[in-house]
């Protein structure tokens, strides 16, 4: 089987191998690692009117520690429910309905809430799309900061803050322990994600959850800040579920990539493997669809149709009514995430007794 | 001559405070200078894309174009007439006819109270061209029809819709009235990726039917590349660079365009290192001197910092860069 | 689908079918308009009709006391009129001032704010110093100077006048929340690109704002109106206690109730007690109806 070559080899392989269905129930073979973040058969409903609608539909996955997972879909995929899920931040009334959240081998998806508080910041950290709202503009960037970490670490005030400064240096924010005082407003758009990313870090989480971390942002600071986040989370072992529609910024970023489509995982792999040799129609034309800087193309490839709305999503697979190449048995049963080469793709062209 | 000429398009906005605070703080009147000295032809038939990022001016310069403002220097001739003194006259109406806007946002480009036959309709039964109901009607499931809709979506209202599909209605809102010449602003920066290849297909099919001429802003590098037959890059209101689509992607020239090309995050590319950009867009009511790049170029000099750089045409291309002029680069 | 239908169906209507508040509220406020426009038919007497008084029925307690007789129900007045029709006649006369004063303030406020939002610059300012000035007044306060100019400029004026004058007082002061409400959304609409795209077109301002604008801002001032009801039934109330308001020969429930003041405490507690509870249940339900409005119609606004 072949791997891309990538610096991180071993982590990706571990990381693939141990997500396997099959590897699940042997476990005991080629997982050297345990996974960091484990999602497995998670369900999140919201009650409606119209009768309990299922924005994610047994959703599973695993991050390895310190590896970058894109969660790449069209609006309505579901993908940034699935980052809140994890966060524990899922707006009511929509709820997990089923499956486990495990970190580190600890259930997290039925803890209480002064308990998810504990593990929100510490162990997880988040950041968010819009750098304007997500910092306090009542409060000094500073003081934000030396309430995240003291809420979390045993520090001092002192400690707190000389740590704070750190942050901001390691963030790339120039004259720290000047502007360390200062508030949001004073900071441009691309400093002030620069002072999210750091409080995201500040009480050292093993995993990071970013929804659209750059998509507010210029073409020049984006390149900044995606550099930034990849090099402070390498730094400090962080794993990220890096939440995006944007395929370059996965390409750049990302080890595996995890291609969502109307609530479930259409395929999931090492990130050059999907883009370059996608195994499900869908991921296909989503690679075909997208513009290339690099080359010209008469029309772009374009799949017909929209993807369905959450209360009329087909039986059997979601993406059959729009798939060129489905089958009569897609439209009778939901394909699980089958093997397809170093790709997984939930997809029944990759069934083991499928014709080819 | 082309279909569309822009010389020296200049649009300064007065956002001074209020008069009383003026007086009492003393402070003087602030003009932002949203566009400053813009030149550029498009041929019938051909598209010129305009990019850049926030606060390059891109915007306001589609806005000039369809009449929106009225600009504090420069001209825009269209058809060979002065296009803004037509908007004043009242030729403007039929002028109007003759140019149309498509906008970013499809949530709120359509009127959400109105159904889709009387958005589409508004600028026929506005012009006169069409009285009779049931000819409107029939135009109106003609235009729905060009752009890959149904005829009976004439009758839901927009909030009915997707966002590619209300895109789809404002295109063909902005086609009743048989334009010659379409301004996109952004048209497909809201849409998903799958969405937005069903759109740009649809609008580069109907300028191969219909003869259009386009001015598409966008900030998106490759959309652009896609749809374009010139670019012009823009930055704080000026124009740096304005080249054939397949010479500035080939062989990008100023040292901004260089850094844009190669900041964008790539697909197909093998996770390379690059040298992001340094610095961010400075505010554009306090541009630098002289080269509004200059701060963060890395080929500046001294010349760069005082003297503002002129469009110029180097080796088949408009540039504005002394470093280029000088052939330092 | 017909428009009713599609109301019906549509989260506005749900919101509507399941709240229990809503639904009755709104059956009680259909009662006392029906009553209030059919008393002439449904009350059991005329009590202005002076040929059909008499003074040996005068101050009656409601007919569930030991004094009380079945033919005036909730009693009589010091003038032996049933105080049950005087209620529908009292609630015709209310009702009547409360919905036109608020159509009035409507169409005045929603027209201003239209224009202050939409053409901005110095119209918008000075419309809006004109609301501050407006705001400043207490409504009584108008009320009662515009009523007393109005009393010595025309001091034979029939009664209908008295009406006249009562509605506008209450509209003076009331347009100025509605003009505020709609300016602001204004404000927001025109910049959305729809918009834009009418000017783009060539549509002029005056069009833009009569057909796209004021059907999107019409939302808060649909609330405001409906709980404004209730204010200008109650202004109109105090008005007429005051005695500036509604005179005696067709009195509305204020008068009634200023009437009945002065019976209060020799214990003929009905006279007044009546009148007051029939405004409050007026007012009552038309304002957990606005409040229902709003709720509804704010989630599907976020």
């Amino acid at each position: 089987m072949n791997t891309t070559q990538h610096p991180d080899g071993s982590n990706a392989r571990a990381a693939e191998v141990a997500g396997t269905q099959s590897a699940r129930q042997t476990h005991t073979m080629q997982q050297s690692v345990e996974p960091l973040l484990r999602v497995k058969d998670l369900v999140v409903e919201f009650p409606t009117r119209a009768g309990k609608l299922r924005a994610l539909d047994k959703i599973s996955f695993d991050i390895a520690p310190g590896e970058v997972l894109g969660v790449v879909g069209e609006s309505g995929a579901g993908k940034s429910l699935t980052g809140a899920a994890i966060i524990g931040l899922l707006e009511p009334p929509g709820r997990i309905a089923g499956g486990e959240i495990m970190l580190e081998g600890q259930r997290i998806d039925n803890l209480d809430h002064e308990a998810m508080r504990h593990i929100r910041g510490r162990r997880i950290g988040a950041i968010f799309q819009d750098p304007l709202t997500s910092l306090n503009p009542l409060y000094s960037i500073g003081r934000q900061l030396v309430e995240t970490i003291r809420t979390h670490l045993p520090m001092s005030e002192k400690a707190a803050r000389s740590r704070a400064i750190e942050l901001l240096q390691d963030t790339g924010i120039p004259a720290a322990e000047q502007r360390i005082d200062h508030y949001p407003h004073q900071f441009s758009g691309g400093m002030r994600q620069r002072v999210v990313i750091a409080l995201a870090l500040a009480a050292e989480p093993k995993l990071i959850v970013a929804d659209e971390p750059t998509t507010a942002l210029d073409v020049s600071i984006q390149a900044q800040i995606i550099a930034l986040l990849k090099k402070v989370c390498k730094d400090r072992g962080a794993a990220v579920m890096l939440i995006t529609h944007d395929m370059g910024v996965i390409a750049e970023t990302c080890d595996r990539v995890a291609v969502m489509y109307a609530g479930r995982i259409a395929e999931i792999g090492p990130v050059h493997e999907v883009i370059n040799h996608p195994a499900h129609p869908y991921s296909a034309g989503l690679m075909a669809a997208i513009p290339d800087i690099t080359i010209d193309r008469e029309n772009l490839h374009q799949i017909d149709g929209a993807m369905p709305r959450l209360h009329a999503i087909p039986t059997g697979c979601a993406f059959n009514p729009r798939c060129e190449r489905s089958m009569e048995r897609c439209v009778r049963e939901r394909p699980e995430l089958l093997a397809a080469g170093p790709t997984r793709a939930a997809c029944w062209l990759h069934a083991a007794d499928a014709a080819t | 001559m082309a279909l569309v000429q822009a010389d020296d398009l200049a649009m300064s906005f007065d956002v001074s405070a209020p008069w009383l605070n003026r007086v009492i703080e003393r402070t003087p009147r602030l003009l932002l200078h949203a566009v400053d000295g813009v030149s550029f032809e498009i041929e019938k038939g051909k598209t010129l894309a305009l990019v850049g990022e926030s606060g390059c001016g891109k915007s306001t310069v589609a806005r000039l174009l369809v009449g929106l403002y009225q600009p504090t220097r420069g001209t825009f001739h269209f058809d060979g007439a002065d296009a803004h003194a037509t908007y004043q006259s009242p030729a403007g109406l039929p002028l109007r006819r003759r140019i149309q806007m498509i906008f970013q946002d499809p949530y709120a480009s359509l009127n959400p109270r109105w159904v889709v036959e009387d958005i589409i309709g508004e600028p026929l039964t506005e012009h006169g061209l069409i009285t009779d109901k049931a000819a409107l009607r029939t135009r109106v499931e003609g235009l729905l029809e060009s752009v890959g809709l149904a005829a009976q979506d004439r009758i839901k209202y927009p909030h009915q819709f997707s966002g590619g599909q209300r895109q789809r209605i404002s295109i063909a809102r902005a086609l009743a009235t048989q334009p010659e010449f379409l301004v996109c602003d952004e048209p497909t920066s809201a849409l998903d990726v799958s969405v937005q290849a069903q759109v740009l297909n649809i609008m580069k099919d109907l300028q191969r039917r219909l003869g259009l001429t386009y001015l598409f802003i966008s900030h998106n590098l490759a959309v652009v590349r896609h749809v374009s037959d010139q670019v012009g890059v823009m930055y704080l209101g000026r124009l740096v660079e304005l080249a054939d689509k397949q010479e500035l992607f080939a062989n990008p020239r100023h040292p901004y365009t260089r850094m844009l090309l190669d900041a964008i995050p790539k697909m197909h590319d093998t996770g390379r290192a690059r040298t992001p950009v340094q610095g961010e867009v400075p505010n554009p009511l306090s541009p630098p001197t002289g080269c509004a790049f200059h701060p963060r170029c890395p080929h500046a000099n001294a010349r760069c910092h005082e003297e503002r750089p002129k469009m110029q045409m180097i080796a088949g291309v408009r540039i504005a860069c002394h470093a280029v002029e000088e052939n330092r680069i | 689908m017909s428009r009713l239908q599609r109301i019906w169906n549509s989260d506005v209507g749900y919101s509507f079918r399941t709240s229990p508040v809503a639904m009755g509220a709104t059956l009680v406020a259909l009662l006392c308009v029906f009553f209030a426009v059919f008393a002439g038919w449904v009350a059991p007497h005329n009590p202005f009709d002076l040929a059909t008084l008499d003074l040996a029925d005068a101050r009656l307690p409601p007919a569930w006391t030991a004094e009380g007789s079945a033919k005036f129900v909730l009693g009589t007045d010091d003038q032996g009129r049933d105080i049950l029709s005087a209620l529908m006649y009292g609630a015709r006369i209310s009702l009547a001032v409360g919905f036109a004063s608020v159509i009035l303030s409507v169409i005045i406020g929603v027209a201003f704010g239209l224009l202050a939002g939409f053409l901005g610059g110095w119209v918008d300012a000075a419309l809006m110093r004109l609301c501050d000035v407006m705001l400043s007044f207490p409504a009584i306060l108008v009320a009662l100077l515009i009523a007393g100019v109005g009393r010595a400029v025309f001091p034979n004026a029939p009664d209908n006048l008295a009406l006249g004058v009562l509605i506008v007082s209450i509209t003076l002061t009331g347009w100025v929340q509605y003009a505020r409400t709609v300016r602001g959304s204004t404000m927001v609409e025109r910049s959305k690109e729809y918009v834009q795209a009418a000017r783009v077109t060539g549509v002029t301002s005056l069009r833009i704002m009569r057909r796209h604008v004021l059907p999107n801002v019409m939302g808060p001032v649909l609330v405001l109106a409906t709980i404004q009801v209730a204010t200008a039934i109650i202004t109109e109330a105090t008005l007429s206690f005051l005695g500036v308001g509604a005179p005696p020969t067709s009195p509305s429930l204020g008068t009634l109730i200023r009437i009945g003041n002065d019976y209060l405490f020799s214990g003929e507690w009905w006279i007044t007690i009546f009148p007051g509870l029939m405004l409050i249940i007026i007012a009552l339900s038309v304002n957990l109806l606005g409040d229902w409005l709003r709720d509804a119609l704010n989630p599907r606004l976020r």
